[in-house]
């Protein structure tokens, strides 16, 4: 039984983790490419948003080599999210394709409907085999989230450009290969060290960037255009308000048993929003007073066309730029590849804040004890 | 002998160059149909400089919009520049004390909101054409009046018609309609310039605060019936810098200047770039499904730039280059 799922950044190392850990064979998707952006704009209703479209081309591409069970998160979702399996499930049965579908959905207080769909694919495995694998998983995620936010550190400062991206080029072909939590994060801890050690301008001055807005967009490097890459080249070090390891932490183990705590995010955003507005939009507002608090210089908030939970969001962003006085950009993701615009807008907001960050700086030394 | 900076600014519709001596005013300006053949029009245009002020001394070059990665490595540009920041910097030349810049050009168009002589919030159009000069070229095209009348047309309206600006397919459904009925073609035609600044301010001005002075730049705004339809949607006056249309070319050439006299030296490769034979090789890249249209960029038989790709395999050949 040949196990696959959707792609969603570096997601697809832990799901590799908990999945052969647990003896499954699993078929990891070829990396998103223009074809299976093409596949899923094909075959998906034109008004969906995108990673709905990336999802079917994922799934498109890895039916073609053989896969039998597709795995996909759902829930009664808080934005269109949740309806996502089923719409697709119904999409690949139309192409004629034949597979099983398992759709996890977070455990809404009952753990053991969760672990029991998990055994549908892993076999007789117990809950504790199950449950360790998970916490094993999670490890692997968390130190797979530390190796990505060193590269965004040491590329803005790095004095051979595109060495950390070489790299991780390497690192993730050689992800592709490896099996179970144990060779993953050998993988990672190796490439942890071979990007700590790459050469860097030392004291360089850089910008800090916050990326905030929806998952998918913030995470998949195909959507978000490498992001985190341009930003790094442009002398920006970026930080993600979301990542893998903190939606499987948060959403996925703490949200089930009742152990999150939005505390800090409902202090953050609730001169502006209250409550939780669907998807990631709450956090998105809240993330943006948090990267001020923290010293950043800017933000940029991302969403895919049409996202109802981050267009509540941007709408509160202005309010929030002015107060806070952190420049705010927002930049819509649909299917476009052509990089010259979104270049540009890039450019422009790193110009934009490297002046403001050098006049502020101005202001603070002609106004002493300051 | 007398100093010049140049700047280039490759629009996708058209493609200007300027030169500014060292005290930053403009000596000559010149206006070129882009045309889709970017490498061309460059060429073209440092001919029709070289011919017109002959053999200058050229201290610095700069290159902005679209295509200014394309012509800064074809004329060895000190800065390439994007259009954001070139665009404030041209207006703050003109007025220091400017507030707001409403660009409109051809195939884009973008506000600017600067407080205290910097950049401090911006936009740039999306996914929709009902707020760009284009729309106009079209509408007016159909109307059959020559768009540099259009907007003293505008002008000469006395009623309003409404036009629906959500987008541009609805705003021609809904001015035939108009016309239909027995409308006057000059208050349809200022009932587009409406359409035009509200659906420009509802989809780049929302959320923005917009304070004068203002400045109005691009090739749009040699529009009289636009710049009246702004002036009475935001209740200010509404400044039309006299190089309007070649904004973008002048900041490129003022932070040219800037660059060359910090560094002391220019990479500006002369006039006579014009003569140099370039071309592009098309590579297909099989690396993988992502299947990049790489381009390289040759002169004179030898590859001097290439990109195009994803992964840097191709672009990060540059070093080579240089």
């Amino acid at each position: 039984m040949l196990v696959t799922f959707p792609h969603m950044g570096n997601a697809y190392i832990a799901m590799k983790s908990v999945l052969e850990d647990l003896g499954v064979d699993v078929l990891v998707p070829p990396p998103c490419t223009k074809r299976t952006l093409e596949l899923g704009a094909k075959h998906s209703p034109e008004l969906a948003c995108l990673p709905l479209k990336l999802n079917i081309g994922n799934y498109i591409e890895s039916l073609e080599k053989g896969a039998e069970v597709i795995v996909m998160a759902g829930g009664c979702g808080p934005c269109r999210f949740g309806y996502y399996a089923e719409v697709q499930r119904e999409i690949l049965r139309d192409l004629g394709y034949s597979f099983k579908m398992v759709v996890l959905e977070r455990p809404q207080g009952n753990v053991r409907d969760f672990v029991k769909k998990l055994s549908m694919i892993t076999g007789g495995k117990s809950i504790m085999q199950v449950l360790a694998s998970i916490k094993r998983a999670t490890r692997v995620a968390v130190m797979m989230d530390e190796l990505e936010k060193l590269c965004w550190q040491v590329r803005p400062r790095e004095r051979v450009s595109g060495t950390v991206s070489r790299l991780m080029q390497e690192f993730h072909s050689k992800a592709y290969k490896a099996r179970g939590s144990r060779q993953l994060s050998a993988l990672i801890g190796e490439y942890k060290n071979k990007v700590s050690r790459v050469a860097v301008q030392e004291g360089k001055e850089v910008l800090r960037i916050g990326i905030v807005g929806e998952i998918y967009t913030v995470i998949e490097p195909y959507v978000n255009l490498s992001i985190a890459e341009k930003l790094g080249c442009l002398g920006a070090e970026v930080d993600k308000s979301i990542t893998v390891s903190y939606w499987v932490i948060n959403h996925l183990i703490k949200e089930a048993l009742h152990l999150y705590n939005k505390r800090d995010l409902n202090e953050a955003s609730y001169p502006y929003m209250r409550s939780f507005v669907g998807g990631h939009g709450q956090e998105s507002v809240a993330n943006t007073v948090l990267y001020k608090r923290k010293g950043y210089d800017g933000v940029i908030h991302l969403l895919p066309f049409t996202c109802m939970p981050e267009i509540v969001a941007r709408s509160a962003l202005p309010e929030v730029s002015r107060q806070y006085d952190i420049p705010v950009m927002t930049l819509v993701l649909d299917e476009l590849t052509g990089e010259a615009g979104y270049m540009t807008r890039l450019e422009g907001f790193i110009d934009l804040i490297r002046r403001k960050k050098e006049l502020d700086k101005a202001y603070e030394e002609v106004l002493p004890g300051n | 002998m007398k100093k010049y900076y140049l700047g280039i600014d490759v629009g996708s519709v058209s493609t200007n160059l300027v030169l500014l001596d060292d005290q930053g005013s403009l000596v000559y300006r010149d206006y070129l149909k882009t045309m889709g053949q970017p490498i061309k029009v460059v060429q073209e245009g440092l001919k029709i400089l070289k011919e017109r002020m002959g053999d200058v001394s050229i201290a610095g070059a700069g290159t902005t919009g679209s295509g200014r990665k394309l012509a800064g490595i074809m004329v060895g540009a000190d800065v390439v520049k994007n259009e954001i920041t070139t665009h404030a910097v041209a207006a703050l030349d003109t007025n220091p004390a400017v507030n707001t810049i409403l660009e409109i050009g051809g195939q884009d168009s973008k506000i600017i909101i600067l407080r205290d002589g910097i950049v401090s919030d911006f936009a740039m159009n999306t996914v929709c054409a009902a707020g760009t000069g284009s729309f106009l070229d079209r509408q007016a095209a159909r109307l059959q009046i020559p768009i540099e009348e259009f907007g003293d047309l505008a002008l000469k309206s006395t009623t309003e018609v409404r036009v629906a600006g959500r987008c541009a397919v609805f705003a021609e459904s809904d001015m035939i309609h108009k016309q239909q009925l027995g409308h006057r073609v000059e208050d349809i035609v200022y009932g587009l310039c409406q359409a035009l600044v509200r659906n420009y301010l509802n989809n780049l001005g929302k959320g923005k605060d917009i304070k004068p002075p203002v400045m109005f730049q691009g090739g749009v705004a040699a529009n009289r019936g636009i710049r009246e339809a702004f002036r009475r949607e935001l209740g200010m006056e509404i400044e039309v810098p006299t190089h309007y249309d070649v904004m973008g070319a002048i900041g490129a050439a003022l932070i040219a200047r800037e660059a060359v006299k910090s560094r002391g030296i220019t990479s500006f490769k002369g006039l006579d770039v014009s003569q140099c034979r370039f071309g592009v090789r098309p590579i297909d890249c099989g690396g993988c499904a992502n299947m990049c249209e790489i381009v390289e960029i040759i002169r004179d038989g030898v590859g001097i730039a290439c990109w195009g790709d994803r992964c840097g395999k191709w672009s990060s050949r540059v070093g080579k280059y240089a």
